[in-house]
């Protein structure tokens, strides 16, 4: 038997308890898990990432928490045994630069997209929103291994909110570890024009003119911010002293106090050197949290990230080089260069949502070109979470966390190794997909 | 470096190393790698002789000819070159758009040498590729199937023996109902042209089949008179649009065709038989895991993505288990990368292969090998690790299928193409011809403190 198959046995053993799954919209087929139950994975090798490999060691779950991690563990009654002999038990992945369940088909299917908002300033819009629960991306994302990603909206100059989903549930609410997690700023380029393909393609034009532009772009976005710290005074003051004129309330500006109260971060993006560094002084101005989203020339800026100590969620290991006389492997090893320098990173698939599940090969490649292995597996799991402020629930497999865990034939990095079990929220997650489904439909047919 | 910089570089190293050797390049014996033959298994602690362009011995304990470069592969995995069926690389504009049959255009008139995608493709193990026209009309233009021999003409980097090949497409960058939806700035939208379906798109096709018989046949009546001794006859007109046609029809000539959607695949198919040739191959053929015996049936190949889906509707129903199901049904699958990027890395997708759908690992390798060498006829000269094949081999640090591993060293025709190990010399090379050139007066900014100009955008080369 294929190791396939066990997989899909191991699923429909799972799914025979469960409430017959529906096929969503578009044909998606993403299954509802399971109830949060007493498991306990045993004679595995656990890759906890925040602490040595325990190369025979079990990991008890039980009402959607780690309860126990080590070489001997005591079993709770009435448990589920998963005999792991052979298997390895790792934290869930975490892509921090998605747009999952906001876009379905981007050509040809524009009522699929719900990705960004008409209009420049946005701070209001929130992915949490438009994220659909039942996008057919989910399924087959979750399946290698990814148990939550952020998702944000693009789009103008200030996008909205993006939100950290888990991928598994069957509403946006229920699925948000934070329903609003950080604003996203999508500052003007210096000189690039960013845009399509990440900054690749030229923005030639007059450089005065692209600055000028960019300054009033800048500009407004500090009029905005200064909007809004006024606006959060004067309803303080409202709220101190009732006598005073009721100042009006505006959706908008009040979505941006938890920014300027440095409660929620902002996400930044920005690729070339001087937009990162821009994006930093920028932030230094607005008195906010950065993470660069993006970071292609991070490591020519990665003193200053380090001295600022912000963080970088990387979106192009496996870009092209920008230039002809780069080197060929400037971006596979850009991950190790930042590592060095001791910046704080991320690596992302840097996809919308149906390659997502590619996340694993990102962070191989970085190691193929000199990240160590170790370090690879925590800029796709611990890495995101501390830079997205959840470490204390997941990125890890320690006591008292989520039970994000996935139950891989090997190295959860590479293309080979498959899952044959996946928990999520400490559910059990039948590993049927839009794609397993159409494969067995199609498979035997003759 | 400039591209005809590096150019003359590249070539200056070629003829310092020929220099005293006349024409040969100078044997090369691998020692003690793990060689992934493809056709015959995996073998360990195994030497590979490499002489005039091609493997002279495959064996232990291999003897080094005089002269002759010794590559000690302690550790490493050496396997066929990767062969791509579907790149774009070397060519700016692969679309020649304009009619809905342009069969008379040829990729193998436009290449760019000089093209850094080369270099880049190399740094990925890949060897061979198939560089197709676009997917603009139903009939496109003739491909070019090319070895990437960085540094030399165009024309020395053709295959010898190839077969021909045109491009065929179905679908919807035929009938280009996204390009209407989408206004670039700046651009025109994409004017009408027949056909704006996959009913006329069958038409286009049946249109210009039986004008290539009739062609056919006014040529072999002609033929048959002279032959019979006739005299003044006129001769047909030559028609450039229809003789690559004839040629599809004769069977000298490959059709590879763009298509996604199980019942374009079906329809072309069924038109190929009613007129009496055969595809090739289906590119990107993401449903054809849905009628997998109809196209084992007529004998199709099919080039595909090993996961791409959902980025436009006819890819909504692609899944990775396509090659498994086609492989299983007898049909000759490979992957491909229809992308300057993806190019890079098709081993890890070949390696996708294995989760999805439970190939072997050398059914999987032969997806990015051995496969696609049937697929554009060059079976016999690449593809596999056989004595009397071409020395086109990848050297790896570790298993081509491991995200860990990467490519220390590609050789084509017995000649190093890639070498980790000099990369670095030649960036140094680099930065210090990029600062003189940055301080040369023809590239400061007029009146200006002196500031090179900004490096022309990267072409992508995607076309999916």
């Amino acid at each position: 038997m294929s190791r396939f198959m066990t997989g899909l046995l191991t699923a429909a053993v799972t799914a025979t308890t469960l409430p017959a799954p529906a096929i969503g919209q578009l044909g998606s087929y993403n299954p509802l898990p399971g109830p949060q139950g007493t498991v306990v994975i045993r004679n595995a090798r656990i890759v906890s990432v925040s602490a040595p490999v325990i190369e025979n060691g079990s990991v008890v779950i039980s009402g959607g928490k780690i309860t126990a991690v080590g070489t001997s563990v005591s079993v709770p009654a009435g448990a589920q045994v998963i005999d792991g002999t052979g298997l390895h038990v790792y934290p869930g992945m975490m892509d921090a630069g998605t747009s999952m369940g906001l876009s379905e088909i981007p050509q040809g299917a524009a009522s699929t997209v719900d990705n960004s908002e008409t209009g420049r300033f946005n701070p209001n819009v929130q992915a949490l929103n438009g994220f659909n629960p039942h996008s057919a991306h989910i399924g087959v994302t979750r399946v290698v291994g990814i148990t939550q990603v952020v998702s944000r909206p693009s789009g103008g100059l200030v996008s909205g909110q993006a939100g950290v989903f888990q991928l598994a549930g069957s509403t946006a609410p229920a699925m948000a570890l934070v329903p609003r997690a950080a604003l996203v700023i999508q500052l003007p380029s210096a000189s690039f024009g960013g845009g399509f393909g990440g900054g690749r393609g030229g923005g030639a034009g007059n450089t005065q003119e692209v600055n000028r532009t960019r300054e009033l772009q800048l500009d407004s976005i500090r009029t905005l911010f200064a909007d809004a710290t006024a606006y959060g005074k004067a309803h303080a003051a409202w709220g101190r002293d009732r006598t005073l004129p009721r100042p009006a309330h505006d959706v908008v500006l009040e979505s941006l106090q938890a920014v300027i109260s440095g409660e929620m971060p902002v996400i930044f993006t920005a690729d070339r050197a001087a937009d990162i560094r821009a994006a930093i002084t920028f932030a230094e101005d607005l008195k906010v949290r950065p993470i660069i989203l993006g970071g292609r020339e991070a490591v020519s800026v990665a003193v200053l990230l380090k001295e600022k100590n912000v963080p970088v969620v990387l979106t192009g290991v496996m870009d092209l080089p920008s230039r002809e006389d780069d080197p060929y492997d400037i971006n596979f090893a850009a991950p190790a260069r930042l590592a060095a320098a001791g910046v704080k990173f991320a690596i992302t698939s840097g996809d919308a949502g149906a390659e997502v599940r590619n996340l694993p090969y990102h962070a191989g490649m970085a190691a193929a070109f000199g990240l160590s292995k170790d370090d690879a597996l925590r800029s796709v799991t611990l890495w995101p979470a501390e830079i997205f402020g959840i470490a204390d629930r997941v990125g890890s497999i320690e006591v008292g966390k989520m039970a994000n865990l996935v139950v891989t034939t090997g190295d959860m990095l590479e293309a080979t190794t498959d899952t044959r079990y996946l928990f999520i929220d400490g559910r059990s997650v039948p590993l049927a997909t839009k794609h397993t489904q159409l494969y067995e439909m199609f498979k035997d047919r003759q | 470096m400039t591209k005809s910089a590096r150019l003359l570089a590249v070539l200056a190293l070629i003829a310092s190393s020929a220099a005293g050797q006349g024409n040969r390049v100078s044997p090369i014996l691998i020692r003690n790698a793990t060689v992934l033959t493809v056709t015959r298994g995996t073998l360990t602690g195994t030497d590979l002789l490499l002489q005039n362009g091609r493997i002279a011995a495959i064996g232990t304990g291999l003897v080094a000819p005089n002269g002759a470069t010794i590559i000690d592969a302690t550790g490493r995995y050496v396997m066929p070159g990767i062969i791509d069926p579907h790149s774009h690389l070397m060519v700016d504009a692969i679309n020649e758009g304009s009619l809905s049959v342009t069969s008379m255009v040829r990729i193998a008139d436009v290449l760019n040498p000089t093209s850094v995608g080369i270099h880049r493709a190399l740094a990925g193990g890949v060897t061979t590729i198939n560089i197709l026209h676009g997917s603009a009309n139903t009939i496109g233009g003739q491909n070019a199937t090319v070895k990437l021999k960085d540094g030399r003409s165009a024309s020395e980097m053709l295959f010898p023996g190839a077969m021909p090949g045109i491009k065929f497409a179905l679908g919807e960058n035929v009938t280009r109902k996204n390009s209407n939806t989408v206004i670039v700035q700046g651009q025109p939208q994409a004017p009408r042209r027949y056909p704006t379906s996959r009913m006329g798109q069958a038409e286009v096709l049946r249109d210009a089949f039986v004008r290539a018989r009739d062609y056919r046949a006014d040529w072999d009546d002609f033929r048959a008179r002279t032959a019979r001794g006739q005299r003044g006859l006129v001769a047909p007109r030559r028609d450039l649009e229809l003789e690559p046609l004839v040629e599809v029809l004769d069977g000298k000539r490959l059709v590879h065709a763009h298509s996604y959607r199980a019942d374009e695949m079906l329809m072309l198919l069924d038109l190929a038989d009613e007129f009496g040739f055969k595809v090739k191959t289906l590119q990107h053929g993401l449903e054809g895991y849905k009628i997998a015996p109809e196209i084992a049936k007529h004998g199709a190949g099919l080039s595909t993505f090993a996961d791409s889906w959902s980025y436009k509707i006819e890819a909504y129903d692609a899944i990775p288990y396509n090659v498994a199901i086609l492989m299983r049904h007898g049909v000759v699958a490979t992957i491909n990368s229809d992308s300057d990027e993806r190019i890079r890395r098709l081993n890890i997708d070949a390696a996708k292969m294995m989760r999805y759908g439970g190939l072997t690992e050398e059914e999987a390798l032969r997806t990015i090998t051995y496969n696609g060498a049937l697929q554009l006829g060059v079976q016999d000269r690449v593809g596999s690790i056989e004595v009397g094949k071409d020395a086109d081999l990848a050297i790896w640090s570790g298993h081509p299928f491991s995200v860990y591993s990467r490519v220390d060293a590609t050789l084509i025709d017995g000649e190093v193409f890639f070498d980790r190990s000099r990369e670095a010399a030649e960036q140094a090379e680099l930065a210090r011809e990029r600062a003189v050139l940055e301080k040369a007066e023809p590239n400061m900014v007029p009146g200006g403190p002196g500031r090179a100009g900004r490096a022309p955008p990267t072409p992508t080369g995607e076309n999916n």
